[in-house]
This record gives C-alpha cells, sequence and structure tokens, in this order.
C-alpha cells in the first residue's frame, strides 16, 4: 500500500464518521504525528443568534476530531483511540462566514497514552481563535499485547 | 400581618418555561444537536435526544468526543444563564412574557471548558445536570455531569470558566 492510498482511506475514514460528516468535516492533511482537519461556516453551527458566532462545541467537535487524527497518524499507528480528556480555551470568536481549521500534533506518545495540543483558526492565521491540549487512548494490537 | 396572595401556579410556569424558551429557541446549535431541556423549579435537565448523526465510532458504535462535548458545554451554558435570568425575572426587572431570542440580554461568553470522558456514549439518549460552583460578577465556574441509562454511572463530566455579560450599574 503506497502513502497516497494510506492518506485517501485516512480520508475516506474520518469524512464517514457520523458527526464529522454533519458538521462538513474535511481532512486537508495527514501524516507523522500531525494532522489537519477544516469546516465551513455554517448557519446552523451558529452559538450566538445576535452576532452569528459560531458554538464552542462545533469548534470542540472540530479539535477533538483532529486530535484523533493526529494520534492514529502517529509513527507508531495505533489501531485505535478514544479521547481520554481534552481541554478547550476560547481565545477570541471566530469571524462569521468564515471556515475553520483545526492543526493536532500528537507530540508524545507511550504504549498507552497519547498527548495531544492542537490550534484552530479562521482565515487570520495569526491570531488562533482556540486551542487545547487533550489526551486519548492508544489501543494496540491484539498480538503486541503484552502476555501474562 | 396579611401577605400578598400568591401568584396562580399556570402563570409561574408560563414565566418560567418562556424565559428558557426564549434561551434556548434561538440558538440554531442547540437545535441542530436536537438538545432540548426538562425543567422542574429553577432546576433544569438537558436531554440530548439521540440521533444517528451524534455518532462518533460505527463500529462500537459510539457517541462521538465532540457531541459529548458540545453537550456538556451547552448545559453548562443554559444552566448559567438560566439563573442569571432567573433572577431578573423573579424580581420582576425582566418581563418574560416579551422575552424573545432578539431581546435577551447578553449570555456569558466560555473562557475554557474541560471534558472528561469516563465511558464510551451508547447510541442512546443522554442527561446532564450542570452545577454553578461559583458566580462572580465576572466570572463563573460550572460543573457539569451526564449520564445515560444509571444516574450514577456518568459517561463523561466537565468544568469550565465563562465570562458574564457586563451589568449595568
Amino acid at each position: 500500500m503506497t502513502q497516497q492510498d494510506k492518506a485517501r482511506i485516512a480520508r475516506q475514514f474520518i469524512e464517514a464518521i457520523p458527526f464529522s460528516k454533519a458538521l462538513q468535516m474535511q481532512l486537508d492533511e495527514m501524516g507523522d504525528g500531525i494532522a489537519v482537519i477544516s469546516m465551513p461556516y455554517d448557519d446552523r453551527l451558529v452559538g450566538d443568534p445576535k452576532t452569528g458566532v459560531i458554538h464552542g462545541g462545533a469548534v470542540s467537535a472540530l479539535m477533538d476530531t483532529c486530535g484523533g487524527a493526529a494520534v492514529m497518524s502517529h509513527a507508531e499507528a495505533p489501531v485505535g483511540s478514544a479521547t481520554i480528556d481534552l481541554r478547550i480555551d476560547y481565545m477570541r470568536p471566530a469571524t462569521p462566514g468564515q471556515r475553520i481549521t483545526a492543526r493536532a500534533e500528537c507530540y508524545h506518545m507511550t504504549r498507552s497514552v497519547a498527548f495531544v495540543r492542537a490550534q484552530a483558526f479562521d482565515a487570520d492565521e495569526t491570531r488562533p481563535v482556540a486551542a487545547a491540549t487533550g489526551t486519548f487512548t492508544v489501543e494496540q494490537a491484539k498480538d503486541a499485547e503484552v502476555r501474562p | 400581618m396579611s401577605r400578598p396572595r400568591p401568584e396562580p401556579v399556570h402563570l409561574v410556569k408560563q414565566r418560567r418555561d418562556a424565559a428558557l424558551a426564549a434561551l434556548v429557541g434561538g440558538v440554531p446549535y442547540i437545535a441542530m444537536m436536537g438538545i432540548s431541556f426538562d425543567r422542574r423549579g429553577d432546576e433544569l435537565t438537558a436531554v440530548l435526544n439521540y440521533d444517528d448523526k451524534l455518532i462518533g465510532n460505527p463500529l462500537l458504535p459510539a457517541l462521538h468526543g465532540g457531541a459529548t462535548a458540545s453537550f456538556l458545554e451547552t448545559a453548562a451554558i443554559v444552566e448559567l444563564s438560566f439563573q442569571l435570568l432567573w433572577d431578573e425575572i423573579e424580581n420582576g426587572r425582566l418581563d418574560a412574557d416579551s422575552l424573545t431570542p432578539e431581546t435577551l440580554p447578553r449570555l456569558p461568553k466560555t473562557i475554557d471548558f474541560t471534558v472528561d470522558y469516563l465511558r464510551s456514549g451508547l447510541p442512546r439518549d443522554a442527561y446532564a445536570r450542570a452545577r454553578v460552583n461559583r458566580s462572580g460578577r465576572r466570572y463563573a465556574s460550572v460543573h457539569v455531569e451526564a449520564w445515560q441509562d444509571n444516574r450514577d454511572r456518568l459517561f463523561a463530566q466537565a468544568t469550565g470558566h465563562f465570562l458574564m455579560p457586563a451589568r449595568p450599574g
């Protein structure tokens, strides 16, 4: 399987997750513990009707998906992963009408835990909209398990 | 000593339900997620009505962590906002009957939110209750617990900090 095949399968896998699909997430980049996922502005995601700013929960969902993708793309290649905890800092409201892009990095991995940090941006790439740190479980393939 | 006759119960309920409806009804994301609220007095229970689009792992299947996070954050912010509104409504400074999403006072803004995933969310309804642990002039701290079948077996909990809206005076 070539690198391109892997990337295509990963993209299809992530874009087929029902909730990610509902938020129209798109995998832009993935590999070596780094993932970039974006989603378009949509009126259904608005959290503050007076300003048209997207709900924090939608940004959380983007960060969570992107964090999980970063873990799955790590060189140690876990077969599965679930979020243990995720903290998001909201630094400023995302500008209404603009696409939101998250970039996550899995910066450390043990046999059982993956550590991730992420940032989200709108069209202004110099000022993040939000930042996140999270830990994820690392599911190893069955035959890799240490026997008692 | 005479005290004023208590208000008819249906008026009290109507006023509180109108305030809650104005608060929740104006937010597109709450409708998109399929979140509704049950009210008993001032106690709110958020309900995440199950839908296939909330799934994050189709193999298990399990709710998406982002759907869970969205649900908890919504429960926290509505609880905090409803508490702020409650005081204004009960002391008569706000007229609940004329409240609409457009005339609602400004709402608190999330500063940070930390979600703790305790077990995977099953493909069925979920419930959440939030507790405002501290509500100051500028900042508030809110804790939320979410469960599905069994109230004692939480599947997620979260803590968030919120910036309070500027108040006149």
